[in-house]
């Protein structure tokens, strides 16, 4: 067992555990705090799958800005936890059943392609700088026009929320 | 080397839990929660296959991706916010009314 196996087997069981938490969790500050620990346990997963430039805005756009925005809005509401109603009381041996069928059809298809041989990751040729280096020249070459769409998206969306969340006139809360 | 089939089951058994965060949860914060697991467990393989193959592309889908799961995040955070004013809760088995 190499070096690799192990830190990628301890990254997967803190990733599923942290995930599984944030599923049982009552309180949603626990859950989003949980979910921070996912999202940096994904980051060194990207590390590993030699993407640094990934694995870092992962944690500035994920773990930082999204976690923080969730956080503002679960304290600002003051809802952390739910008084459960019950509505639907089957739901959730519906939602097991259903989960465990996607994940015994996900992994049969993964091991019918592990069957094949299993594929080692080939090793990159380009260290880590210089493959931040050649991501930014496709991505202000091939890639300019997406580039230039998501800054239009992302103004739109800053826009959506403001006028979302604005109030009208005469509007009381 | 970790063979690829591992981090696609890894990215497999996120996206499943984030699944049944969805079905099973009734907090519509712990939803959109989920949801961003299920965005980061696609990610994940995204990245696993740019590296099996060699290439940029999966990882700048990866980037366009996360933009967009800021830009959602914004958009539905706002909506919940909006949704609150109105209920003062954010249960969805208490979002079943249109015009509410």
């Amino acid at each position: 067992m190499t070096l690799d196996m192990i830190v990628f087997l301890v990254l997967a069981a803190v990733a599923v555990a942290s995930a599984i938490g944030m599923l049982l969790s009552r309180n949603a500050i626990y859950a989003a705090l949980y979910l921070v620990m996912n999202f940096m346990s994904v980051a060194i997963f990207y590390l590993l799958l030699g993407a640094p430039f990934i694995a870092l805005s992962q944690v500035t756009v994920y773990a930082g800005a999204i976690m923080v925005l969730f956080l503002f809005v679960v304290m600002l509401l003051g809802t952390e936890a739910l008084v459960p109603t019950g509505v639907l009381p089957y739901q959730r041996n519906t939602a097991f059943v259903l989960g465990g069928l996607l994940v015994v059809e996900i992994g049969y298809w993964i091991w019918r392609g592990a069957m094949t041989g299993l594929i080692p990751l080939p090793s990159s040729e380009l260290n880590s700088m210089e493959s931040v280096q050649a991501m930014s020249k496709m991505l202000f070459s091939q890639y300019l026009l997406p580039f230039e769409v998501t800054s239009v998206l992302l103004l739109v969306a800053m826009i959506g929320a403001i006028i979302l969340t604005i109030r009208q006139k005469g509007e009381r809360g | 080397m970790v063979p690829v089939s591992y981090y696609l089951a890894i990215s497999g058994i996120l996206f499943t839990l984030g699944a049944m965060g969805v079905l099973i949860r009734r907090n519509a914060l712990v939803i959109f929660m989920s949801i961003e697991l299920m965005l980061n467990a696609g990610n994940l393989a995204f990245v696993a296959f740019a590296r099996m193959h060699n290439t940029f592309s999966g990882q700048l889908f990866v980037f366009f991706v996360m933009t967009v799961a800021a830009a959602e995040v914004a958009v539905g955070l706002a909506l919940i916010v909006a949704i609150f004013r109105t209920k003062n809760s954010i249960n969805v088995d208490q979002m079943s009314s249109l015009k509410g």
